[in-house]
């Protein structure tokens, strides 16, 4: 789960990380009080406005402005807050900003890069960090891996005194700075670790023009395995950064993701969910979705899941793919024609079953009487869909 | 032969009284016949799977008692690493975890407390184990396999089995299939389960079924390059998946590797596996394949 700067920079200042304050509004109405707060607070007498969405290289799309006087501010807040904010990391339809933060501005003298997360290859969490901060951390990383210098932590020890020295000398910070730096990064690392975070960068950390180390920025990734010990995190949840139709496959346990294609899938397993996007368009096809339905195949599940691929109206054909382990495929083909026949689907449905009753399943089907389209393994099903799909166009 | 469970093998379920415990405490036994007892604090002196089998407080009571050297869990997630390092800790040689769901910072500690014994731990969040005709341990439907000479090695669950069926239609049996698990952290990787198939005298052939993300079948490709001579045949899914929608860069610098399906499929075909490109050929595949 993904949370907002101003968000993020809450969770870093109650672990005592400095960071750029600022405050955050949802209405034009308040820009006025706000610089004044902003003002009073931090002693700021620039500002910078920043949209809060998700999404990364919020500078890149304009979303982002530096503004020397209170003038500016209000004039870059009234044209940021409510714009549509295309960056690379945003769909090509973009992300409407609903909030900005009005924050101090940063006189800064240097710009660094810190991060952590699991190294899957060794099962520990690792810190990173880089002197190349605010730029493209994924080019410095092909470019000049030497540039990212890193430290993985011992588990149930955290990260070491030693460690954070050898992390501060690395990026060449010296004397205050480097105690700053120091505290800074094991109070970064316990945060991540209490915090059941996947992933923290501060990308730029900077060093100040009065010497002072702060985050400019901060990006939280939560475990969702672990939201049930941070009640507090969930609240932080935006649901209009996330598409509106995967938000309500979630609220019936359904992993759906939505794609360009106009090919439906419904499997469970997310291993052989992808195996059929994969064969779908190996056969000339589009897949339209990815959706897991899981274990418990029944009536309920292929209903939601019908309404959820239907919802994108791309969609010309839908294919199911249950391979019945503990689940019982004449279940689920019982679940399939009663979803059928309520829902009147009106595009055709291509249903291979394998595994347990299988057999007692393609019978149920074939004298149901209703319009579905047999096949008997994965490779003829995802044919018969794909010709069902570009006959329906 | 097999790898890692047989039909000698004495499997204790954690989580044996709770409902997916006992249900598929009582498939494993109905399949192998060897699950010895169960462990629920609490429930010691108890009975589960219809008096079949004695339940113990804890895993140390449990090994003492039945000499359990396979230990099957299906605690809920919050409970789950305690569970696996409870196992370790009592000395059993296999541990199997079920469960979906772990955090991954507790799953962190339970590997690292894995690491220091003796004990493989397999999973979590996978299928578990299935040697045909003789062992069971975990959710794998028993009756879509049949006793044969290929090793299955699967981070996913309802595509192992697919490859499965698939083998079985090809009149080709299995020697062991092994579910791995998709989590970020996983007990046992592919590298090391290619070793225990090419050091079994009844494997002939090995599946290697992967996913996009994480870097394990690169570094499983590399190893199939240096050290198997089996022939080795392998499957990524998620070829047509969408690249993750991330906001942090941190997960793609961890490792720098490029763990799109397309990249991966590469390097294994450039390490002399046996690469394929739709999940309906993994069979014939196979079939084509073995010496």
């Amino acid at each position: 789960m993904k949370i907002h700067e101003y968000q993020a920079k809450q969770i870093l200042k109650k672990y005592g990380i400095p960071i750029q304050d600022g405050v955050v509004i949802d209405s034009i109405d308040d820009i006025a009080s706000a610089i004044e707060e902003v003002s009073r607070e931090f002693s700021a007498t620039q500002y910078v406005i920043k949209a809060q969405v998700h999404a990364g290289g919020r500078g890149k799309g304009g979303g982002v402005k530096f503004s020397p006087s209170k003038e500016k501010a209000i004039e870059n807040a009234k044209a940021i807050l409510g714009m549509t904010l295309v960056t690379p990391q945003t769909s090509a339809e973009g992300q409407k900003v609903r909030k900005i933060m009005v924050a101090e501005a940063i006189d800064i003298a240097k710009e660094f890069y810190v991060a952590i997360t699991l190294d899957r290859a060794v099962s520990k969490n690792v810190v990173m960090v880089s002197t190349e901060g605010g730029m493209e951390i994924e080019e410095v990383a092909a470019h000049s891996p030497e540039k990212i210098i890193r430290t993985w932590i011992e588990p149930g020890f955290g990260l070491q005194g030693f460690q954070a020295r050898h992390l501060a000398y690395s990026l060449g910070f010296e004397g205050d700075a480097l105690k700053q730096a120091i505290k800074l990064l094991m109070n970064l690392y316990k945060c991540y670790e209490e915090m059941d975070a996947s992933i923290v960068e501060v990308n730029p950390l900077v060093l100040t023009a009065q010497g002072n180390v702060l985050a400019l920025d901060g990006k939280f990734n939560f475990d969702s395995n672990a939201l049930y010990r941070h009640p507090d995190v969930v609240e932080m949840r935006d649901v209009h950064e996330e598409d509106p139709t995967e938000v309500e496959a979630s609220k019936f346990n359904l992993n759906y993701i939505k794609l360009d294609g106009n090919v439906g899938c419904m499997v469970n397993g997310a291993g052989l969910a992808m195996a059929t996007m994969d064969i779908i368009q190996l056969k000339g096809g589009e897949p339209a979705n990815f959706l897991d339905v899981g274990g418990g195949a029944n009536v309920e599940t292929v209903k939601n899941g019908f309404r959820i691929i239907l919802s994108d109206h791309n969609v010309k054909a839908v294919l199911i793919n249950i391979f019945g382990g503990i689940v019982r495929c004449d279940r689920v083909a019982n679940g399939i024609i009663q979803a059928v026949k309520e829902l009147e689907l009106n595009v055709p449905v291509v249903v291979r079953l394998e595994g347990t009753n299988a057999d007692i399943a393609k019978k149920l089907l074939n004298e149901s009487g209703v319009a579905i389209i047999g096949a008997d393994s994965i490779a003829d099903a995802a044919e018969k869909v794909v010709a069902a799909a570009k006959e329906g166009k | 032969m097999s790898i890692l469970i047989n039909k000698d093998s004495k499997i204790i379920v954690q989580g044996i009284t709770g409902n997916e415990g006992s249900f598929h405490a009582g498939q494993c036994l109905e399949y192998g016949n060897n699950v010895v007892g169960g462990v629920t604090p609490g429930k010691g002196g108890q009975t589960a799977l219809d008096g079949a089998v004695p339940v113990f407080n804890t895993c140390h009571e449990a090994r003492k008692a039945v000499g359990a050297n396979v230990s099957l869990i299906f605690v809920p997630p919050a409970f789950a690493a305690d569970a696996i390092m409870e196992a370790a800790e009592a000395g059993i040689e296999l541990i199997v975890c079920i469960t979906e769901g772990i955090p991954v910072n507790d799953m962190v500690k339970a590997y690292a407390f894995v690491k220091n014994t003796k004990s493989r731990l397999i999973g979590p969040n996978c299928p578990g184990l299935l040697t045909p005709g003789e062992a069971k341990v975990g959710i794998m439907p028993g009756f879509i396999a049949k006793k044969g000479r290929v090793g299955v090695i699967s981070k996913s669950g309802t595509l192992t089995y697919e490859a499965v069926h698939q083998l079985v239609k090809q009149g080709l049996g299995q020697s062991t299939c092994v579910g791995i698990g998709g989590d970020p952290i996983i007990g046992t990787k592919m590298i090391d389960l290619l070793d225990l198939f090419e050091a079994d005298p009844e494997t002939d052939a090995i599946i290697m079924i992967g996913e996009i993300g994480g870097s394990m079948e690169i570094e499983a490709a590399h190893h199939v390059k240096a050290h198997i001579k089996k022939p080795v045949i392998g499957f990524i899914a998620g070829e047509t998946a969408p690249p993750g929608r991330r906001m942090g860069h941190a997960g793609a610098i961890v490792s720098g590797a490029d763990e799109s399906a397309a990249a991966k499929k590469k390097i294994m075909a450039a390490c002399g596996i046996h690469v394929v490109d739709s999940p309906a050929d993994i069979g014939a595949t196979v079939k084509a394949n073995l010496k």
